[in-house]
C-alpha cells in the first residue's frame, strides 16, 4: 500500500456554499500531510469526509486501502481521530474515557483496561487517571483526546488543529508525541493556521482555499515558489504604521503586509543591501523610528499570503487601493501572523 | 514520555474485526448505557430534582384535589388518592423523557460525538444507551415514588405479581416514550430548547387521559381521544392490576382491554420512533 490517504474530487455543498469544490490530495504512507488554509477554506469539512464522519457529495476516498463512502465502518477500525475540541467525556474520569473508546473500538474489556494504563502513562496522566476530566486543565484534555484517537494504534492518524488555544509548551510536547507517532510508522493529515507548525511537522503541505487546493508541495517548494526577499519593518509608534505602509509601497509592486498587533510592515523586493539602506534613509526622512529592520529570505506566512491573498485582490479593489494590501483576506482574521494591510476593517491580528 | 512501541513498521490496528449483528448493538449499548450511568451518579442534582417533582405531585394532587373529584360516586378523599396513583406513576416514567431530550440534545452539541461517530460501533447505540440509562433512573425513581403512595395511603388489592406487571408496563410506556423524547432531543438543535420542547408535548398526552381526573365528566369527543390515548390504556391497566378504585367503564377497546392495548401501544411506539430517532441521529451532522 502505497497512499495511506486519497482523495479525489471531493464536492461537498453546505445550501449554496461550496465547502468542497473538488478537493485531491493523497498521503504516501508514513508520512505527515499539512493541510493549510484560512477559516472556512475547508480543512475541517475534508478531514470530516475522510473521517466518514460527513457524506462527500461527489467524489472518492480511500484510507488505509479502504474506499471510505463503501465501507466506513471498516475504516473507522484504521483511523484515530482528534479534533480542535477535546472530544472526551467530562464526567468520565481519563481512565474511564479511554476503557470506554476501547470497547467501542470493538477490544475486549481485558484489553481495553490495558491499553488505557498504558496510554495514561505515556500521555504523563497517571496521576490524574481516576479524576473526572472536568477537573483537567486545557492541555491534560487535550492530551486525553489525543490518547483516545490512539486508544487501537490506528495506522492513519486525522488531527484537526490540534494545538489550537494551547500554550507553547504543551504546543511542544505535543509535536513530540508526534513526531514519535510518525516514527513509528504512523501516516497523520494534520490541519493547522499555524504556519511554523506545518513548516515543522509535515512532509508535504496542500493549501485550501474557498474549498479548492490552490498549491501543494513541500514547505521548500513553496518558499521557492514565492520566491525573492523579503523587507521587513517593525516601527516604534504604532500610529505611523499607515505613514510607514506608504512609504514602503514606492519600494513594492505586490502591496505591503501589515501586522499592526505587533507592528511590523513586510514588502517583497528584488535588490538585497541595498535597497535596504534606501528604505531606512526613507523612512528615517519621515521621522519614523524603527525598532527592527533585516532582510530575510520568504516564510510559509509570504507564501499563505501570496497564495490566498491573490483571492482577495479581485474582490476588495478599492481597499486594494487605499492600503496595497499584500492579501485583505476574505478569509477570516485568525490566518496567523501575517494579517495584512486593510487598516481599519479591525480583523487585524486576531 | 516513555515510548511504548519502538518498532519502525507501519503499526497494525488494534481494533478486532466488527462482529455486526445484534451482538455488538446489545455490546456498544451497554457500553454507552454504563458511560449515562455514571455520568448519572456523579450529577446526583439530575437524580434528586427528577424525584422531587412528582412527590410534589403525589402530595399536591391528593391534598389540594382530593375531595373535590368524584370517584366511583365517593368523594372520599382516600378513594381519590388511591385512584390518582396510577396515574401519577405513569406520568412520572413519561415526564422522566424530557430529561432524555435535554441529555441527547447536549451530547449532539458535543465534541464527543464526532468522536463516537468515527469509532467502529453500532449506529444506534448511542441512543439506545442513553435510552436504557434513562430506563434504570425512572425506575429508580419509581422506588422512591411508590413509598411515598404508601405513606399517603394507597394500597395494592391484587396481589404483588400483578402489581409488578403493573410497574412493567408503566416502565415499558416509559421506555417506548424515551424514543419519541429522543427524536425530539435530535431535532432541536440546542439542549435549551428541547428542555422546553421535550416537556410541553407531554402536557396534552398526559392531561387528555384518565390519569387525573374520570373520563365520564369530558365531552364526549374528548373522551374517545382519552379512551385510546396510549397513556390512558397504561394508566388503566395499573388501576386495573392494583385493584384500584374508579376504573374506566368505557365501552372503547383499550378500556376494556388495557394490558393488550398497553403493550400494544408501547411496543407500537417503539418500533416507529425508534426508526425515525436512529435514522436522524444518521443523518445528523453534529
Amino acid at each position: 500500500m502505497q497512499e495511506a490517504i486519497i482523495a479525489e474530487g471531493l464536492v461537498k455543498t453546505f445550501g449554496d456554499v461550496r465547502a468542497l469544490d473538488g478537493v485531491d490530495l493523497s498521503v504516501p504512507t508514513g508520512t505527515v500531510l499539512g493541510l493549510l488554509g484560512p477559516n472556512g477554506a475547508g480543512k475541517t469539512t475534508t478531514v470530516r469526509v475522510l473521517t466518514t464522519l460527513l457524506r462527500p457529495d461527489a467524489g472518492r476516498a480511500v484510507v488505509a486501502g479502504i474506499d471510505v463512502l463503501k465501507h466506513p465502518n471498516q475504516v473507522r477500525r484504521s483511523i484515530g481521530l482528534s479534533g480542535q475540541f477535546a472530544a472526551v467525556d467530562e464526567y468520565l474520569t481519563g481512565r474511564e474515557n479511554l476503557q470506554m473508546v476501547g470497547e467501542l473500538y470493538q477490544m475486549s474489556a481485558r484489553d481495553s483496561k490495558a491499553r488505557a494504563l498504558e496510554l495514561l502513562e505515556w500521555f504523563n496522566l497517571s496521576d490524574a487517571a481516576d479524576r473526572p476530566a472536568k477537573t483537567y486543565s486545557g492541555g491534560m484534555r487535550r492530551r486525553l483526546d489525543l490518547a483516545a484517537a490512539l486508544v487501537v494504534r490506528p495506522p492513519v492518524m486525522f488531527m484537526d488543529e490540534p494545538t489550537t488555544g494551547l500554550d507553547p509548551r504543551n504546543r511542544l510536547a505535543l509535536w513530540e508525541v508526534i513526531q514519535k507517532l510518525v516514527e513509528d510508522g504512523t501516516t497523520l493529515l494534520l490541519t493547522t493556521q499555524y504556519l511554523e507548525e506545518a513548516d515543522h511537522l509535515a512532509h508535504d503541505i496542500v493549501v485550501v482555499d474557498h474549498g479548492k487546493v490552490i498549491a501543494r508541495g513541500t514547505a521548500d517548494q513553496l518558499k521557492a515558489q514565492v520566491g525573492g526577499e523579503r523587507v521587513e519593518v517593525v516601527v516604534q509608534d504604532r500610529d505611523l504604521i499607515g505613514t510607514a505602509s506608504e512609504v514602503l509601497r514606492g519600494y513594492s509592486r505586490d502591496g505591503v503586509a501589515v501586522d499592526k498587533h505587533t507592528r511590523r510592515l513586510t514588502i517583497p523586493v528584488q535588490g538585497g543591501a541595498k535597497l535596504l539602506a534606501e528604505v531606512i534613509r526613507d523612512l528615517d526622512a519621515r521621522g519614523i523610528e524603527i525598532d527592527d529592520i533585516g532582510l530575510r529570505r520568504p516564510t510559509l506566512d509570504d507564501v499563505f499570503i501570496s497564495l490566498t491573498g491573490h483571492h482577495a485582490e479581485d474582490a476588495d479593489e478599492d481597499e486594494q487601493d487605499t492600503h496595497a494590501s499584500g492579501g485583505k483576506s476574505g478569509s477570516g482574521g485568525k490566518t496567523a501572523a501575517a494579517v495584512p494591510a486593510a487598516g481599519d476593517s479591525g480583523k487585524d491580528a486576531a | 514520555m516513555t515510548a511504548t512501541d519502538t518498532t519502525t513498521v507501519v503499526p497494525k490496528t488494534l481494533a478486532p474485526k466488527t462482529r455486526g449483528g445484534v451482538a455488538q448493538s446489545v455490546h456498544d449499548s451497554l457500553v454507552i448505557a454504563k458511560r449515562n450511568l455514571i455520568r448519572m451518579m456523579r450529577i446526583p442534582e439530575i437524580v434528586v430534582f427528577g424525584l422531587i417533582q412528582p412527590v410534589m405531585f403525589v402530595l399536591l394532587f391528593s391534598y389540594v384535589f382530593g375531595g373535590s373529584i368524584n370517584v366511583d360516586g365517593s368523594s372520599d378523599p382516600k378513594a381519590f388518592r388511591e385512584f390518582l396513583m396510577a396515574g401519577i406513576f405513569t406520568q412520572t416514567v413519561t415526564f422522566a423523557t424530557a430529561g432524555s431530550s435535554a441529555g441527547i440534545a447536549e451530547d449532539m452539541t458535543k465534541g464527543l460525538i464526532d468522536r463516537f461517530r468515527s469509532l467502529p460501533m453500532a449506529r444506534g447505540a448511542v441512543l439506545t444507551g442513553r435510552t436504557i440509562a434513562d430506563l434504570v433512573q425512572t425506575a429508580l425513581t419509581m422506588v422512591v415514588l411508590v413509598a411515598v403512595a404508601l405513606l399517603v395511603g394507597w394500597r395494592i388489592h391484587e396481589g404483588l405479581p400483578k402489581a409488578l406487571g403493573a410497574f412493567g408496563l408503566m416502565l415499558l410506556l416509559g421506555y417506548a416514550f424515551t424514543w419519541i423524547g429522543a427524536l425530539i432531543g435530535l431535532s432541536v438543535r440546542s439542549p435549551e430548547a428541547a428542555t422546553s420542547a421535550g416537556l410541553i408535548w407531554l402536557f396534552p398526552v398526559t392531561f387528555v387521559s384518565n390519569a387525573f381526573v374520570p373520563t365520564a365528566g369530558m365531552p364526549g369527543w374528548l373522551q374517545t381521544i382519552a379512551d385510546w390515548n396510549p397513556f390512558s390504556a397504561t394508566v388503566q391497566a395499573g388501576r386495573v392490576l392494583f385493584g384500584n378504585p374508579g376504573v374506566s367503564q368505557s365501552d372503547a377497546w383499550p378500556m376494556q382491554h388495557p394490558v393488550w392495548a398497553s403493550l400494544f401501544w408501547s411496543l407500537l411506539i417503539i418500533v416507529v420512533f425508534r426508526t425515525l430517532a436512529v435514522r436522524k441521529y444518521r443523518s445528523t451532522t453534529a
